[in-house]
């Protein structure tokens, strides 16, 4: 059975004036669903077809030495996981055992921000800014290029920041930082990060 | 003349590659404004609407006036950076500025590059002569070379280039991709021709549709500038 993707947990225009229409409408319409596309001619046929995307995801990993499945694989499973992570109306500040966790694991919400903006800024060229839970809920900041995903060292994301370029050009051109600043600011879905920190620490 | 420290972006790229990357990066401007020795923008051999519709005049003033002048403003930083920490001794802080250097200079040395490997439509003609001789030699016809470039660039993932270099040591020309803003020259090939496919080089007006732009692009490749640099390449 070959893959689907999963719809949007918001209208397409839900995130403005953050995020436009126009940039979902490429992002998840084209990106995201080329990379299903593409994942799907890719195992048509094969036994990875029968396992779930996570598995995929891993086994296309091939311990460091990544099939072409891989390319396509994280990145279906990066921009699901993306999607769900911000929401309307987003931002604000974390509460809770999160709030805790965060405050315990880099000092203040203000610098997990600046470690999280500086991992989307030295990321130079594709790829993605993290937050990371350990069971223990030790928080960090991690950083990986093009298609790769902390799910291949084992780790568990509770936050992710696409800096591929074509998550912001069309809305802010070369402007990664104002782009990352309103990622922060405005976009982050909290409670969803605090569900993920949750099941990563239970 | 005013002193200033000017370091030879070779050093950073590996041994195998100074010879061409020594003879690429000393082409690139600097000044020593102020008594500090900086690498200069360099200006487009055109107006940045001339390659129009091929690539729009927002995307060349973008690509030119900030993208490629932020690495050189970083590259400027950074190498500051590291004439002082070589000053202090610091050799932690000088393997720590690597990355920018090598990215910064980099993405410096390649888009100096690109801006003369383009020329408006009008004045594009296809190559001739020695350089249309050793790419047929190699790829059959000029189609070919070019349906075999722009599938190896299209297939680069995430940011990176195309590049059709010429080996030094057997002296023929190769086609080769690279990763980000890493130089050609670190192959131990010197480039000829680059394309860009950051995705800031063409998705305000192609999108996601990178194939489209690789097969448009050819018509504003200045091939004359393509075949100097073969030549002088050969020498």
């Amino acid at each position: 059975m070959p893959f689907t993707l999963p719809p949007l947990p918001y209208a397409m225009d839900a995130l403005e004036p953050h995020m436009s229409k126009r940039t979902l409408e490429f992002h998840y319409g084209k990106h995201h669903q080329a990379y299903l596309d593409n994942m799907n001619k890719q195992i048509a046929g094969s036994e990875l077809e029968a396992k779930t995307l996570e598995g995929v995801v891993l086994s296309s990993w091939n311990n460091g030495s990544p099939t072409p499945v891989f390319n396509n694989a994280a990145q279906v499973w990066n921009h699901t996981f993306f999607w769900e992570n911000m929401k309307p109306n987003g931002g604000g500040a974390p509460s809770g055992k999160l709030a805790d966790a965060i405050n315990a694991s880099f000092g203040s919400l203000d610098e997990f921000k600046a470690q999280f903006k500086n991992a989307g800024a030295t990321q130079f060229g594709s790829g993605w800014a993290w937050l990371v839970a350990d069971k223990a809920g030790k928080l960090t900041v991690e950083k990986t290029p093009n298609a790769v995903t902390p799910l291949v060292e084992g780790k568990t994301p509770i936050l992710t920041m696409d800096v591929w370029e074509h998550a912001y050009y069309l809305d802010v051109q070369n402007r990664r930082p104002d782009y990352m600043n309103t990622f922060v600011e405005k976009l982050i879905d909290w409670e969803a990060v605090a569900k993920r920190f949750e099941a990563a620490t239970a | 003349m005013a002193s200033g420290r000017v370091i030879n972006l070779a050093r950073f790229l590996g041994r195998a590659a100074e010879p061409a990357a020594a003879a690429q990066s000393s082409a690139l401007q600097y000044s020593t404004v102020g008594g500090v020795a900086a690498y200069k923008l360099p200006d487009l051999p055109y107006d940045h609407s001339a390659l129009e519709p091929v690539i729009s005049g927002e995307i060349m003033e973008l690509h030119h006036k900030k993208h490629h002048a932020a690495y050189v403003t970083n590259l400027n930083k950074a190498l500051e950076e590291y004439a002082d920490a070589e000053s202090n001794k610091d050799l932690q802080k000088m393997i720590s500025l690597q990355s920018a250097i090598n990215f910064n200079g980099g993405g410096h040395i390649n888009h100096d590059i690109f801006w003369t490997n383009l020329c408006p439509e009008k004045d594009a003609a296809p190559p001739s002569g020695e350089l249309l001789a050793a790419i047929e030699a190699k790829w059959g016809s000029l189609e070919k070379f070019t349906a075999t470039f722009s599938a190896k660039t299209a297939a680069v993932q995430g940011s990176g280039w195309g590049w059709l270099g010429l080996n030094k040591e057997t002296k023929a020309l190769e086609i080769a991709t690279c990763a980000n803003q890493d130089p050609l020259a670190a192959k131990g090939l010197v480039p000829l021709l680059g394309i860009d496919v950051w995705e800031h080089a063409y998705y305000l007006q192609y999108k996601n549709v990178r194939p489209d732009y690789l097969k448009a692009i050819w018509k504003v490749v200045n091939w004359e500038n393509v075949a100097q640099r073969y030549k002088a390449a050969k020498a």
